[in-house]
């Protein structure tokens, strides 16, 4: 196999990262729709955590995204 | 568009000198800057239609004090009273990005302008996650001195977990501004490389002609369209979440914990 296409290869492999950030990102907010459904009144309040949370599960995907652009054009 | 479409997503990002050259000159007027200025002159304009002090706002007013008072709500919850004092940082940062990351969308090229998306170079974001960091930690020695380093170190640890506990605290602090610049810049260049492609299936489609060109140009034109409507979502959300972790690292600087 040449260089090349081991690239695309690695590459292509390392966007899988994304797709487990996005579960993440969906879990974020399903749990917490979960809760502010049953709290209604206590949801407001948890917003801020809410977007911790899902800039933290956000970075670690667009990391896997920055690998996969650093192997393809590096 | 030629027939030989060639798909060249990252041709969106590159600067270009608009008066003297890269090589040469130290200081030189590109595009980036360029863009910078009208944003800069765009939240100028937004900030001068409101601040006209009326007793009763207007619509404009109500706007703009809105935001202000996003900006301030959210240093009031994550700081406390304190906080006060840092929310002209928060608002130029959450301003400044909220406005770039929006004129980077705005459909320009139909006029023939291309716009630059600021956020979208990792100089621009490292700088402003930078100026961030270093208000936090310049904040936290001048109130603190050198008792800010126990940030550091978690109440009521034992002694043999701080030892381990200790560098992933520091280390978790360190990578910071990092995590500040780079969840901005790639989530910008990610959404702007997507619409990119599909813009280019588009084209493609149609050139390829027969019966499967247009109906793969026609579901790529409403998938770009979806996008869109995530993109303007993501835009708004990356500036409240770095502006939100911007306050609470301020939290942690000027509380301790």
């Amino acid at each position: 196999m040449d260089l090349a296409s081991a690239k695309m290869i690695g590459a292509g492999l390392a966007g899988i990262g994304v797709g487990a950030a996005a579960i993440g990102v969906g879990i974020v907010f399903g749990q917490f729709l979960n809760s502010a459904i049953r709290n209604p009144a206590a949801a407001d309040g948890q917003q801020g955590r809410l977007f911790i949370g899902f800039a933290a599960a956000e970075l670690l995907g667009l990391m896997a995204f920055v690998v996969a652009m650093m192997i393809m054009f590096m | 568009m030629a027939a030989e479409a060639r798909i060249d997503p990252m041709h969106q990002f590159q600067i270009n000198p608009l008066a003297g050259n890269l090589d040469g000159s130290p200081f030189v007027f590109t595009n980036s800057a360029m863009w910078m200025l009208i944003v800069l002159a765009l939240i100028g304009l937004f900030m001068l239609g409101g601040m006209k002090r009326q007793l009763v706002p207007g619509r404009w007013q109500a706007m703009v004090e809105g935001v202000t008072g996003f900006v301030h709500n959210m240093l009031s919850t994550s700081v406390g009273p304190e906080g006060k004092k840092f929310v002209p940082w928060v608002f130029t940062v959450f301003m400044f990005i909220l406005f770039a990351n929006l004129i980077g969308l705005m459909p320009f090229a139909l006029a023939g302008v291309h716009p630059f998306t600021v956020t979208s170079q990792f100089t621009i974001t490292g700088i402003l996650a930078i100026l961030s960091f270093s208000i936090v930690v310049i904040t936290g020695l001048w109130r603190h001195k050198l008792h800010f380093f126990s940030l550091f170190v978690p109440h009521g640890t034992p002694f043999v977990l701080k030892l381990l506990i200790v560098p992933i605290e520091l280390i978790s602090f360190l990578v910071r501004p990092f995590s500040l610049a780079i969840r901005l810049f790639v989530a910008m260049i990610a959404g702007h490389i997507l619409v990119e492609v599909f813009a280019n299936f588009v084209v493609q489609g149609l050139n390829a002609g027969g019966a499967a060109g247009p109906a793969i140009s026609v579901v790529s034109f409403l998938f770009i369209m979806g996008v869109m409507a995530l993109e303007l979502l993501v835009c708004a959300i990356q500036a409240y979440v770095f502006a939100l972790l911007t306050s609470l690292y301020i939290n942690d600087a000027v509380n301790l914990h």
